[in-house]
């Protein structure tokens, strides 16, 4: 149900982001036309997806999951360049992306090796052996330069989580970015020097009858903060592109660059802010249908959503992924096999990313980087993807109770 | 171990949920600015400028009509990867021009006058040679966009003082404006007709509202144009000048300072206005408007001084005639009263000693009216002669004001000058508290003194002998679109306190001035019979004024005129010559003296 409303929404949101004249929804030339076919295509897909034996996903998907990585491989050789990334792979007139299909490949490969009897997170080897299922992809789609999906796959540290593994992890990660991101806003790096030093003298003095060992690992805490922030100029300046080290800066400071690096969520925000309460109507928006926002039909299609319908539509829209994001945690939770769940916790984890990564650089809260907005934005290779991500899971569920009864 | 952890996942997702929420709450309902940042982007206002409204002279010949100028308008915020070279190739300008252009931008935006969202004029007025070749390349430059608006033309340019000129409204003009009409960069009427006809002739603007992509492409009107509104053209006027009179005046005045004024008596309609010097009011439109400003606002003949209204001189003897009509209201003589030429106190000219009221007229005889003014300001009604002088005075001064003097006539320009009829006040003032009598200010009587008139209150009093008795007010336009409806404050008559009896007289003595008197050798004419009066006003130590009033013909008089040359010494030469030769023109199209016309155009009157 939720699927249907996103995809048929998705679909005249489209429509009117490319609207221009009096052209026909169903115009196969534009891009609304071609959504269509992806939407028929899909559920085709779907009815495939459903058709399949259940086992088939668990026993396959290892399978899957190689033959994806070798296209992921072939991509950077044969691949047709699209926008600056190289991660198209040509089949006729139409391009698919591996990468997109990559997400729910590398959930049936997690779920399935994490379902594997005896798997345990605290174990040191098993946990490595789940992050190379992670590192590989990311190490293949960093090949093409598209850091955005790559970064997808982090979300898997979330599904470990949930399965077990320590939270250490997860607040060190967060902890290294809020300091990447302090470093870059503060332009003197003594005064977040000083700050550690502060902390530090603090910290010693509180724990100054403790034993030598235990002020030993406070230091090196402190010198690990320290060569953190020498390191991250190192990191923002030689591993970044330069396009993405603007849009960073742009995040930080957004007054910085309207009309070059800040020109998307300048005018993104400018859209969605002028969408009101109730939004101008459809087809009414000035700024999506005069092209004003760039990639207002991929991945900055929520500027129309923000436009036409306001903040009622953002809260509709917001509305519809947590029902959805609840509901696959929901089917999740349900399963009776580690398998199932971990897929739909992979699952849930994704769309929750996408979610949470799209929005936030359409309001000027994150970074721009490549996300569609799952079922909303503009192509097929995605649509079809979480298509079969979340049909896969649907399947699963449906079949939850011969589950029990073989085992 | 693990179950806490999936609340964990979903209070998560609850959190991110939230905060999109909060921020879109902030951005689309609580700032405001993105509504107005999202019109600025989409929506072009485009003024649409009205075309104002042309002026034609009483035949419905063209003065003056307008041009299609095109200023190249910049949107600072708009520009986008300028490729200057380009630019200057295109604009035929070099990088330095480019550079001081960009400057006095940036300067403007500095001070408040412009900026980065609003178009501003960055060329202005390019030429149509410019245009042909610009308008094709115009979008290979973004943010830059051609406005077309109109300037002024002349058909002929004569007439430039009455009609005034149109320029780019001022700074202070702009602060001072009490509707908010104008903006930064309109242009407005800014003397003559141009400037008095302002509200008539411009018209009102007109917006168009277009919705653009980002690449600045007009994609169709807003909202289907519901907020756009259509511009309304200027009226046209129907001016009172009579075009080849006036060039005819003007050809006659070329090469000296002064001026001319033809009215319809019965009317009031001014046919001819001429102010000399003049200048080419095309300077002052177009590119060169500041240069050439400078140029004749700096003139030391001063071609923008509109001498009809603004130059006041003393009337001189034209004003005896006034000075009989009075004396005849007030009963002091009769037109048989005869006073001997005594040229002890004053002198006077001529052979005649003995004259009554037309001769003493005919031969401007100087004596005869200081005793006319003498009985007129001491006629025993107080005890000492200071007081009685004053009665009289004011009562002196009550006639003459009738006639228009002392005071602005109501002409439909803008800068018209009083004049000056002296007040008892004035003489106390004057005198600073010390007695004065007729013996201090007898000058009066002659059109020297303290007086004060314009060259337009002169041919306005030539106008109302021609009417025996009253003047319409000397107006320029004689109406509003092609109605032909005059202007209703233009339709009264003012009488004056003489009585038309009394206008008789003078009447009958002016045309004795042509006919036998001061300017029987120049303003004569075979077929017309003119009436005038001659004036030569003092100068000393430079030469006379040459003063020159008439009318023609005697019976049912078409046309009145004063004429008003500088240092040209006596009024029955230059100024009685020019007159009579416009009462020709206009009378009967054209000279049937060329001696004379020679003579004014050689302009030395000796």
């Amino acid at each position: 149900m939720i699927y249907g409303v996103m995809v048929f929404w998705g679909w005249l949101n489209i429509y009117s982001a490319t609207y221009d004249e009096h052209q026909s929804i169903f115009d196969f030339s534009i891009n609304s036309g071609r959504q269509l076919m992806f939407i028929v295509t899909s559920i085709f897909l779907i009815l495939a997806i459903l058709i399949i034996d259940m086992r088939f996903y668990e026993a396959f998907a290892y399978i899957i999951f190689g033959l994806i990585m070798f296209l992921l491989l072939l991509v950077p050789f044969i691949g047709k360049e699209v926008g600056g990334n190289r991660s198209w792979l040509g089949v006729g007139s139409f391009g698919v992306q591996p990468s997109e299909f990559a997400k729910f490949a590398t959930a049936l490969a997690v779920a399935k090796f994490m379902g594997t009897i005896g798997f345990r997170m605290d174990n040191i080897r098993n946990q490595a052996a789940a992050f190379a299922f992670i590192g590989g992809p990311i190490i293949l789609i960093l090949m093409q330069k598209d850091y955005g999906t790559a970064m997808v796959f982090l979300v898997f540290l979330l599904v470990f989580y949930r399965e077990g593994m320590s939270p250490f992890l997860l607040l060190v990660g967060l902890g290294v970015a809020v300091i990447f991101i302090l470093t870059l806003l503060v332009e003197n790096n003594w005064y977040l020097f000083g700050a550690i030093g502060v902390a530090w003298a603090l910290v010693i003095f509180m724990n100054r009858r403790k034993k030598i060992k235990r002020l030993a690992v406070i230091t090196i805490g402190a010198a690990v903060l320290v060569v953190t922030i020498m390191s991250v100029e190192f990191i923002f300046a030689k591993l970044l592109e330069p396009h993405h080290q603007r849009r960073v800066m742009v995040l930080l400071n957004p007054d910085l660059d309207q009309l070059g690096a800040g020109y998307h969520v300048y005018q993104s925000k400018v859209a969605i802010g002028s969408g009101g309460v109730i939004g101008k109507g459809f087809l009414k928006g000035t700024q999506t249908k005069l092209k004003f926002v760039p990639e207002q039909y991929t991945d900055f299609i929520f500027c129309t959503i923000g436009e036409e319908y306001g903040w009622l539509g953002s809260l509709i829209m917001v509305g519809l992924f947590m029902s959805l994001l609840f509901r696959v945690v929901f089917l999740a939770e349900r399963q009776k096999n580690r398998f199932a769940r971990v897929y739909g916790y992979s699952v849930a984890c994704i769309f929750f990313f996408h979610f949470a990564t799209n929005i936030a650089m359409t309001i000027g809260l994150f970074p721009v980087i490549g996300i569609p907005l799952p079922f909303f934005s503009y192509g097929g290779s995605s649509l079809w993807a979480f298509t079969a991500l979340l049909f896969i899971l649907l399947k699963l569920d449906a079949h939850r109770m011969h589950v029990l009864q073989r085992l | 171990m693990n179950e806490g952890r999936k609340e964990i996942i979903q209070f998560v997702f609850v959190l991110i949920g939230f905060v999109f929420l909060v921020k879109l709450f902030f951005i689309q309902i609580v700032e405001d600015s993105y509504k107005n940042l999202a019109d600025v982007n989409a929506i072009r206002k485009e003024v649409q400028y009205p075309i104002r409204g042309i002026i034609k002279d009483r035949n419905g010949k063209l003065i003056v009509y307008n041009n299609p100028e095109f200023d190249l308008m910049i949107i600072l915020r708009e520009v986008k990867n300028l490729d200057s070279a380009r630019f200057c190739q295109v604009f035929e300008i070099d990088q330095q021009q480019l550079r001081a252009l960009f400057k006095s931008f940036q300067t403007e935006i500095r001070n408040r006058k412009a900026n980065e969202l609003q178009p501003y004029p960055f060329i202005r007025q390019l030429s149509n040679y410019d245009l042909a070749r610009i308008q094709d390349r115009i979008d290979e430059f973004r943010g830059f966009f051609i406005q077309v608006r109109t300037t002024r033309a002349y058909a002929s340019t004569a007439a430039a003082n009455a009609i005034g000129y149109v320029s780019e409204i001022s700074k202070r003009q702009l602060d001072n404006q009490k509707e908010h009409i104008y903006r930064q960069g309109d242009y407005t009427g800014q003397s003559g007709i141009e400037a008095y006809y302002e509200e008539y002739l411009r018209g009102t603007r007109g917006v168009k509202y277009l919705m653009r992509n980002k690449d600045g492409v007009i994609k169709g009107a807003y909202e289907d144009g519901k907020y756009d509104t259509l511009s309304v053209p200027g009226q046209d006027l129907t001016s009172t000048i009579d075009l080849t009179l006036q060039e005819y005046g003007e050809f006659l005045l070329k090469g000296k300072a002064g001026s001319i004024i033809a009215i319809e008596p019965a009317t009031g309609e001014i046919l001819s206005m001429v102010s000399g010097p003049s200048y080419d009011p095309n300077l002052l439109t177009g590119k060169n408007y500041s240069e050439n400003y400078v140029l004749i606002s700096n003139d030391s003949l001063k071609p923008l001084f509109n001498r009809p209204l603004m130059a006041q001189y003393r009337p001189g003897s034209i004003f005896k005639v006034a000075q009989a009509m009075v004396a005849l209201q007030e009963g002091v003589i009769t037109p048989e009263t005869r006073i001997r030429c005594d040229r002890s106190i004053i002198n006077c000219h001529g052979a005649h000693t003995n004259e009554d009221l037309r001769g003493a007229i005919t031969n401007s005889c100087n004596p005869y009216f200081r005793e006319v003014l003498r009985r007129m300001l001491q006629k025993g009604k107080a005890n000492n002669p200071f007081d009685d002088t004053r009665i009289g005075l004011e009562e002196w001064d009550k006639h003459i004001m009738s006639f228009g003097f002392g005071k602005r006539l109501g002409i439909d320009l803008p800068n018209e000058k009083r004049g000056l009829v002296p007040s008892p006040a004035y003489y106390d003032r004057a005198y600073t508290g010390r007695p004065w009598k007729f013996s201090n200010i007898y000058s009066l009587a002659i059109g020297e003194g303290e007086n004060l008139v314009v060259p337009l209150q002169m041919a306005n009093f030539a106008a109302t002998i021609a009417n025996k008795g009253y003047y319409i007010t000397p107006h320029l336009v004689k109406s509003i679109g092609n109605s032909g409806v005059p202007l209703p404050q233009y339709i009264a008559r003012h009488y004056t306190t003489i009585d038309s009896a009394n206008f008789r007289v003078a009447a009958d003595a002016m045309q004795q001035v042509v006919e036998s008197g001061t300017a029987q050798y120049r303003a004569k004419l075979k077929d017309i019979v003119v009436c005038g009066k001659t004036g030569t006003v003092q100068n000393e130590p430079k030469a006379d004024h040459s003063v020159f009033i008439a009318y023609a013909p005697a019976v049912n008089p078409k046309i009145a005129i004063s004429v008003y040359v500088e240092f040209s010494g006596q009024g029955g030469r230059a100024a009685a010559s020019i007159a009579s030769l416009m009462i020709e023109k206009y009378l009967l199209g054209g000279t049937q003296r060329p001696n004379i016309e020679d003579y004014v155009l050689k302009g030395k009157f000796e």
